[in-house]
């Protein structure tokens, strides 16, 4: 009776573990998103006249590099609420 | 089991996506699609609140703005500029569609960080059907605007002629896959900042009850404003990104070739 896991029970740690790992994958949004911020401060300090007009356009790769973090901290969710 | 028995203290129950649950105002029936909803209700003081700044402060129309006046002038040359700066004056014809957009996003992702609301824009239904309402008059005003020619966003023509299909493929994917990360960047961001402060809610709870005069609640509290105060830059930062975001959608519906 101990030693007796019930399948629910499995099933629930499986998606917990399943869900931690794909958290993960939040990391590497990080690191897009620190990229691509890194670089246009590197740019701009070079160039602060050129800076103003690219504003726009990092905050358009932020949100690119960032919905895929978002994707991953969605599969999180849903494994770990919608079951 | 042994752990049930050791633990005396006040329970850990932290259920940080309680708050996005949709339920109806009245009584606790099914939702249908007709049901006034805590949806509904978010939405329409959303609207109200739109309309009582940009309706009613421009109203006087003064020469020297007052503060409301100023307030509903600045967004607006901002949401120009930024239609001006990606798609260019033609992209001034589609200005109250953006503009709608914008205001709806900011306003609700603001309202959502009122203690007790319900932000609507969590709700991926809703942003959903944002997502695809552009993505669908994007696409058709394409076509109307290029007839066939619109197609050539797919075809890349600075590319090598031999890596072209395979772009093409590519492109394809990305561009049918637009609505869906368009809708779940603005959904999942407010999602997570909101469970993030529920999940240190729970804790403040915790320590509240089990430190003498409650004085752990100081670290969790702290942590919850510095979280809120970061909220507030994400919110207004997704509603820009959002809106710009079609704008670069609607650029590529009118200049294609680019």
């Amino acid at each position: 009776m101990e030693n007796a896991i019930a399948g629910a029970d499995l099933i629930k740690m499986g998606a917990l573990i399943g869900a931690g790992l794909s958290a993960t994958g939040m990391g590497g949004a990080a690191i897009g998103v620190g990229h691509v911020v890194g670089n246009y401060l590197s740019g701009a300090l070079r160039n602060p006249a050129a800076a103003g007009g690219q504003t726009a356009t990092m905050f358009i790769g932020i949100a690119f590099a960032e919905a895929l973090g978002i994707f991953s901290f969605l599969i999180a969710l849903l494994l770990m609420y919608a079951q | 089991m042994a752990a049930d028995e050791i633990a005396t203290g006040p329970k850990l129950k932290i259920e940080p996506m309680e708050q996005f649950v949709v339920s109806p105002i009245f009584g606790d029936g099914p939702v249908n699609w007709y049901t006034p909803t805590n949806v509904t209700l978010w939405l329409f003081i959303a609207i109200v609140s739109i309309v009582l700044l940009m309706v009613l402060t421009t109203r006087g129309r003064a020469i020297v703005p007052t503060r409301g006046q100023s307030i509903a002038e600045v967004i607006y040359s901002f949401v120009r500029g930024m239609i001006v700066d990606i798609t260019g004056e033609g992209g001034l014809k589609y200005f109250p569609y953006i503009m709608t957009l914008f205001l709806v996003i900011l306003f609700t992702n603001v309202l959502g960080l009122v203690p007790y609301s319900f932000t609507v824009t969590s709700q991926i239904a809703v942003t959903g059907l944002l997502a695809m309402a552009v993505f669908i008059s994007v696409t058709v005003l394409g076509f109307v605007k290029n007839g066939t020619k619109f197609l050539k966003i797919f075809w890349i023509t600075e590319a090598p002629l031999a890596l072209r299909p395979i772009l093409a493929l590519i492109e394809v994917i990305s561009y049918f896959v637009r609505p869906v990360s368009h809708s779940i960047r603005l959904a999942g961001n407010m999602m997570a900042g909101h469970a993030v402060i529920k999940v240190f809610a729970g804790f403040a709870a915790v320590l509240a009850a089990g430190t003498p005069l409650g004085i752990g609640l100081i670290a969790p509290v702290g942590a919850i404003m510095a979280v809120i105060g970061l909220e507030v830059l994400v919110v207004v930062i997704q509603a820009y990104v959002f809106t710009i975001l079609t704008c670069v959608y609607l650029n590529d519906a009118l200049h294609p070739g680019h």
